[in-house]
């Protein structure tokens, strides 16, 4: 062996031999702790990274997790109480009851309802068209039609229906992780209390305007009469603003505040067809 | 070589159909909307109320803080009811309803229609005489003009620019009034100098009004200090900061005002709103707009009471084109459409220009191919592709140090792009997604 090759062989195993001890040292000094639950509560999150936890993605959340000394207002809203209850049973705590909640659309102004009178030819971006002008209707709080929305939906449980050009939200997809609420300008997403077999009753309007101009942009538009209001039996309904709210915590789905309701503002949802009594009773009361 | 600015711009097709349709009179509509914000500021608040008799060039809302600004009758007749209606800005807005009964004006306007010439207010006197007769920058940004008249302390102003540019295509309101009422505007110009305590003011024209600039310049030499500069064609030479550079050679700091480069820039009409206030003590209700499209059958310019319904305009020019696609409400390149033919006519509205269905649609939309044709048209020295995404993606720290609030709002990258994107579109939603940003800061 010639003694350039050998003189080479020591010098790098001694460099290397140097380094190691000095990194040995250094990783010793700047030796960070993590908390191995950590890494043991990440894996049990979905790992959607969809921020509806309000943290910038599940590592994050998981080491608030970690951190927090009960579980208050922190919640996974797409794994729901199944995943909090691993979470909880890995960092030995009780994770609170949360309601899992599902995205609903305060608006139902379909070409039919809410007559189009101009023609928004901008690009295709609710938020610009809301910057811009009251929107392709009269009705300055509806639906922009634009899919901001579903653009913003991770989960693939929105689309747009070319008939109504309004959004749609599939129930079973939706997790409730709050990326349409946040993503449409005029605020017509709500997440609201998940009921039974997806049942739902909410007032479909977002108009604050006073009856007559409401109507005359739309004709399913809340009015804020007050029927509602005078007919709920549980002081489920508020009206404000003229635009009535139904607190979806005091609703017990009696569907009364639906007949009653003159312009069919509120609607209901994935209810079976009413018997034909009532029927009968619906037509004496309207007519 | 004529002056121009060095940086950007473009040459959008002129199009000035009107320019040599002298200016009429448009008659008084059987009711007017007034609404209440006519200008940048505060919105007035109205001191007339349901079933009042208002007189022509009475105020019916008053100034509420310093920029802001009053609002006069166009008319007289009786208050109708002051109600909500969709004015020019796309959104709802107060407005006074009034039903004209005859046209008696207040006393105190003088009528007649001698020149006077001679200036008996003082500095003071036509600031606060610009303030009550609701004067504001009347090139289309509606700015107060008693703000521009008051210069702060430890500042200097040592030169007017009168911008009589009008590099908008289409409009040709400005360069008709130059031509029909050069002596008021030169009047107007030595009244603004007197208020801003300089003695020189340059008046801007651009190239393709030579009609204008030699009218004025032979009227300028009876004036002390006044010149008339002929500018070469280039849009956006009318804002503010260009037309400095062009004329002068300053530039102004980003985030800075004219002031702070010693100049003040008005319009010509402001400054003919001016001579009307000040020397004959009549206040803004009425302005010179242009009427025009390739297929209307009467196009023209017209003196038009503040108030008066878009509709009627369109009528007096022959009646609506059967192939309108868009009526635009302003020059072509900056100005809005309008969704509604009601609409009023307002301070700010410079001309009315109805579009066939051809010329009115968006192109296709293409990606980006980083071709940098924005870049080089930008007045502002902005990077319009990096804007424009930044604004899509809600990056807005990002665009904000990408000093997307200096944008203009031009049109210039959207009219240059060969891709047909919506660049303008997104920075304005950028612009004012940063705007808000600031605002809240500061409030913190």
């Amino acid at each position: 062996m010639s003694p350039t090759i050998l003189i080479t062989i020591i010098s790098l195993s001694l460099l290397a031999l140097i380094s190691g001890v000095i990194l040995y040292f250094v990783a010793q000094k700047f030796k960070v702790f993590e908390d191995p639950r950590i890494d043991e509560v990440q894996a049990v999150l979905p790992a959607a990274n969809c921020g509806g936890c309000g943290f910038a993605g599940c590592r994050n959340f998981a080491e608030a997790l970690v951190k927090a000394d009960s579980f208050e207002g922190l919640n996974c809203p797409v794994g729901g109480a199944e995943v909090m209850g691993q979470v909880a049973k890995i960092l030995g705590k009780t994770a609170p009851v949360v309601d899992p909640l599902v995205a609903v659309l305060k608006c139902n102004g379909t070409p039919e309802y809410r007559p189009r009178t101009s023609k928004y030819n901008g690009a295709s971006d609710c938020r610009i068209s809301h910057n811009l002008y009251i929107g392709e209707t009269d009705c300055s709080y509806g639906c922009l039609g634009s899919d901001d929305c579903v653009r913003a939906c991770a989960f693939d449980a929105m689309y747009m229906d070319t008939a109504t050009e309004l959004p749609v939200i599939i129930d079973d997809k939706c997790v409730a992780c709050g990326a349409c609420v946040k993503a449409c300008p005029r605020n017509l997403i709500e997440l609201r209390k998940k009921a039974k077999k997806d049942r739902k009753i909410f007032v479909a309007c977002s108009n604050c305007d006073k009856g007559g101009p409401a109507r005359k942009a739309c004709k399913v538009a809340c009015i804020g009469c007050n029927k509602c209001f005078k007919v709920c039996e549980f002081g489920a309904i508020t009206i404000e603003n003229n635009l009535a709210y139904i607190d979806a915590k005091k609703c017990t789905f009696c569907r009364k505040c639906v007949t009653e309701c003159p312009t069919n503002a509120i609607i209901e949802l994935n209810f079976p067809p009413r018997k034909p009594k009532a029927e009968v009773q619906t037509e004496t009361v309207n007519g | 070589m004529l002056k121009t600015f060095p940086l950007g711009g473009v040459h959008p097709p002129e199009n000035k159909l009107t320019a040599n349709i002298a200016i009429g009179y448009l008659p008084i509509p059987e009711n007017v909307i007034i609404p209440i914000s006519q200008h940048i500021g505060a919105p007035a608040t109205t001191i007339v109320y349901k079933g009042d008799y208002v007189k022509t060039g009475q105020v019916i809302a008053t100034n509420k803080g310093f920029v802001s600004s009053n609002i006069h009758s166009s008319v007289s007749g009786k208050v109708n009811k002051i109600d909500t209606i969709i004015d020019t800005t796309g959104y709802k807005q107060a407005a006074v309803f009034i039903d004209v009964e005859g046209d008696e004006w207040i006393e105190t306007i003088d009528r007649n229609s001698e020149l006077v010439k001679v200036i008996k207010l003082s500095p003071e006197e036509i600031t606060k005489r610009c303030l009550e007769s609701g004067i504001v920058g009347l090139g289309g940004a509606t700015f107060p003009s008693h703000v521009k008249l008051t210069v702060p302390a430890g500042k200097k102003c040592n030169l007017l620019i009168i911008n009589g540019v009008e590099c908008e295509p289409y409009l040709t309101s400005d360069h008709r009034l130059m031509i029909e009422r050069g002596e008021e505007i030169l009047i107007g110009v030595t009244i603004l100098m007197k208020a801003l305590n300089v003695d020189r003011a340059k008046i801007g024209i651009e190239n393709n009004k030579p009609d204008a600039i030699d009218h004025l310049t032979k009227l300028a030499t009876g004036f002390k200090g006044i010149t008339v500069h002929a500018l070469k064609v280039k849009y956006p030479q009318g804002a503010e900061k260009q037309l400095i550079k062009a004329l002068i050679n300053r530039e102004v700091p980003s985030g800075h005002l004219p002031l702070d480069v010693g100049t003040v820039v008005h319009n010509v009409g402001t400054a003919f709103a001016v001579y009307e206030a000040v020397q004959k003590n009549k206040p803004l209700f009425e302005r010179v707009v242009t009427i025009t499209g390739k297929s209307l059958t009467r196009p023209g310019n017209y003196f038009v009471r503040m108030g008066t319904p878009v509709s009627k305009l369109i009528e007096a020019a022959g009646g609506m084109p059967n192939d309108t696609g868009k009526i635009v409400n302003g020059g072509p390149m900056m100005g809005k459409a309008i969704n509604n033919i009601d609409v009023p006519v307002v301070k700010g509205t410079s001309g009315i220009i109805l579009f066939p269905h051809n010329e009115s649609e968006r192109p296709k939309v293409n990606p980006c191919i980083r071709c940098t044709k924005c870049v080089s048209v930008c007045a502002l020295n902005l990077e319009p592709f990096l804007l424009m995404s930044l604004s899509e993606k809600g990056l807005f720290e990002r665009a904000e140090k990408e000093r997307i609030t200096d944008c203009m709002e031009c049109g210039s990258c959207s009219y240059t792009c060969p891709a047909g994107r919506p660049l303008l579109d997104y920075i304005r939603l950028g612009k004012s997604s940063v705007i808000r940003m600031a605002r809240e800061r500061n409030m913190k």
